[in-house]
């Protein structure tokens, strides 16, 4: 169903770039939404978006409030029962999906931001400024992305803001390495030389002619990196550095009940299928665009 | 070998120990010179004034920073990665064992997922668009998604707490004990790193395979009345395998930073649940030295993946600038 599409779609005005700039992300897209992956991958991220949003709507208790002794099973008064301190495990796992999908689209912008400069500056500059942009890239690529985070932390302790900017600097040069490579192919481009040819200014060029042709790339890193950080802030409140108690966070919430594992499952099931599913969605999704970006590539060549 | 792959070698070398000598500054800069008291951390918020001043002089925090950097590196070099502020204990002595069992742990993960990846590829390929080759294909798509840690509790979850109680959820050594004397504690630790890394190295396999098997070459091999068995193992994956070997040198240099979590999921004794205590406790000194350990591992294995990556791929070799 969808290997009729590709060549039509790609058929037109393949040398325009006026029409072909806004046009990249939305044929890109338009073909990923016909997947099947990619629409099961939507359906889990919005169900999941709307327990986030709407989930403390709904919950039956506070998610501060003690509802029943600790680590009680599940009752009519507790759905699935009570947590380590006797407070009502669903409501603070409806609670608990806000922080996690905020952080993680907030730590994506920023870092995808940061990385689409530095990856077009550097392949539109070349030489020197290239070569000094790249080697500071692999500098940040030695370090594992949460080893940077607890680096900071260790050094100004826990604070929401400082992993946020952790996440945002490691995701950068992974982003900065694959902008940079989709823009060497364009930079060569006729309407790049014509650009410089009227004397248009370097950051006109680079994101008014160079980002419009490397969105099929950057939509998949903006999905990689989404995948990535969600299961990054997760992993940073689990291990005690995120969000801190008496907040209501699916990474805390595993860390507060894992101890109890044994006894209420439920506190540390819940959260964990939560952030498993979610990420299950974004990757799908990610999986279509990437699918769909390669077809269209595939598509305009032939 | 040409002076041409020499000049690159030699390059790529040059720049994996700037790479190196810049992660060291990161390092200390992110840690030591960020407005934190060391001093006061260690000693806590009721410390004399005489106290804290004799802990600055002693870890040099009254020199500059460039000083304290220079005391740190040369330390490197004799051997020393510092104090522990936490224990009082040379950073050395607090590592050596834990070092020993995070390296097994890796290693063991290693040495199974890599054979297994590959024929799990090699398999995917061969039953193309059949039923085992999508089954495989989708479950591998929907582990590669998971966060290592929701692997990590998943197992827990399922092998040691509410439907079989197999293995120990969490990892009891004594002091002194290597993991390698009790290996039930390695189980679902490797098996959570294995689940983590096969996924990225088989779909890898999986795709250069298909390739491969589409090649004249393999055709010739068919025509020429070879049996499917020489056709696929001796012509076939020989020829596919080098993207399979960068990506598992990838996910060998990606393990070091996975075992952080890994390891404090399971409480097992290495270097992941020290750097987390350690970050609890702000033990800046044990933080710093496990942080350069594994970006220098990391630096490492990556230069190793790009000269072997060179020696495997004829055309590199001659095409290498």
């Amino acid at each position: 169903m969808t290997t009729e599409a590709i060549p039509l779609e790609t058929a037109v005005e393949p040398l325009a770039p006026p029409s072909l700039r806004q046009r990249q992300w939305i044929q890109v897209l338009r073909v990923a939404s016909r997947l099947t992956r990619t629409r099961i991958g939507l359906a889990i991220v919005t169900l999941m978006v709307l327990i986030a949003i709407f989930g403390p709507v709904v919950a039956p208790h506070s998610p501060t409030e003690f509802v029943a002794l600790p680590n009680t099973g599940p009752s009519g008064h507790a759905l699935f029962g009570a947590d380590y301190i006797g407070r009502d495990i669903f409501s603070r796992f409806l609670y608990g999906g806000r922080t996690v999908i905020g952080l993680a689209v907030l730590t994506t912008a920023l870092g995808v931001s940061l990385g689409v400069l530095v990856g077009l500056t550097a392949a539109y500059s070349s030489g020197i400024v290239d070569e000094v942009l790249m080697r500071i890239c692999d500098v940040f690529l030695a370090f594992p992305q949460i080893l940077f985070a607890l680096l900071l932390v260790a050094a100004l302790g826990p604070k929401l803001w400082l992993l946020v900017l952790a996440i945002a600097i490691t995701h950068a040069p992974r982003v900065a390495r694959v902008m940079r490579g989709a823009a060497l192919q364009v930079v060569e481009r006729d309407f790049v030389k014509a650009a410089e040819a009227v004397g248009e200014k370097r950051r006109r060029i680079v994101l008014g002619e160079l980002l419009p042709n490397v969105t099929s790339p950057l939509l998949v890193e903006i999905g990689l990196r989404l995948t990535y950080s969600i299961g990054l802030v997760a992993a940073l409140s689990f291990l005690g550095f995120g969000i801190q108690p008496p907040n209501a966070d699916w990474g805390l919430m595993i860390f507060e009940n894992r101890l109890s594992i044994t006894v209420q499952p439920w506190g540390v099931l819940l959260p964990v299928l939560a952030i498993g599913v979610l990420t299950i969605g974004t990757n799908l999704v990610t999986d279509g665009i990437a699918r769909a970006a390669i077809g269209l590539d595939r598509g305009s060549e032939s | 070998m040409s002076s041409r792959t020499a000049k690159f070698i030699a390059k790529r070398l040059a720049l994996g120990l700037l790479t190196l000598f810049l992660v060291s500054v990161v390092v200390f800069f992110a840690t030591q010179a960020l407005p934190a008291n060391a001093a006061q951390a260690i000693l806590g918020k009721t410390a004399t004034p005489a106290a804290l001043k004799a802990l600055s002089a002693k870890l040099h925090l009254d020199e500059s920073v460039f000083s304290q950097y220079w005391h740190w590196l040369t330390g490197i070099f004799h051997g020393s990665l510092g104090t522990s502020a936490a224990t009082q204990q040379a950073v050395t002595h607090v590592l050596g064992s834990r070092l020993l069992n995070s390296a097994f742990l890796v290693l063991i993960s290693a040495v199974i997922a890599i054979p297994l990846s590959i024929g799990l590829g090699v398999l995917m390929a061969m039953k193309r668009d059949k039923t085992a080759d999508h089954t495989l294909s989708t479950s591998t798509l929907l582990v590669a998604s998971l966060p290592e840690f929701v692997i990590a509790i998943a197992l827990v979850l399922i092998l040691s707490t509410s439907v079989f109680h197999v293995f120990p959820a969490v990892s009891l050594l004594g002091p002194g004990q290597h993991a390698w004397n009790k290996p039930s504690i390695v189980v679902l630790p490797a098996l959570t790193l294995i689940l983590a890394v096969t996924p990225y190295i088989s779909r890898i396999m999986r795709g250069s395979m298909i390739e491969v098997l589409e090649s004249d070459y393999v055709t010739m091999a068919r025509l020429k009345g070879l049996s499917e068995r020489a056709v696929i193992w001796r012509h076939a994956v020989p020829n596919a395998i080098v993207p399979a070997i960068q990506v598992s040198a990838l996910q060998l240099a990606w393990m070091a930073g996975g075992v952080i979590v890994v390891e404090f999921v399971f409480d097992y004794p290495g270097t992941g649940t020290l750097l987390i205590n350690s970050v609890t406790e702000r033990d800046v000194p044990v933080v710093q030295a496990i942080a350069l350990i594994i970006a220098a591992v990391y630096v490492v294995v990556n230069l190793l993946a790009d000269l072997s990556t060179i020696m495997l791929t004829p055309r590199l070799r001659t095409a290498a600038r």
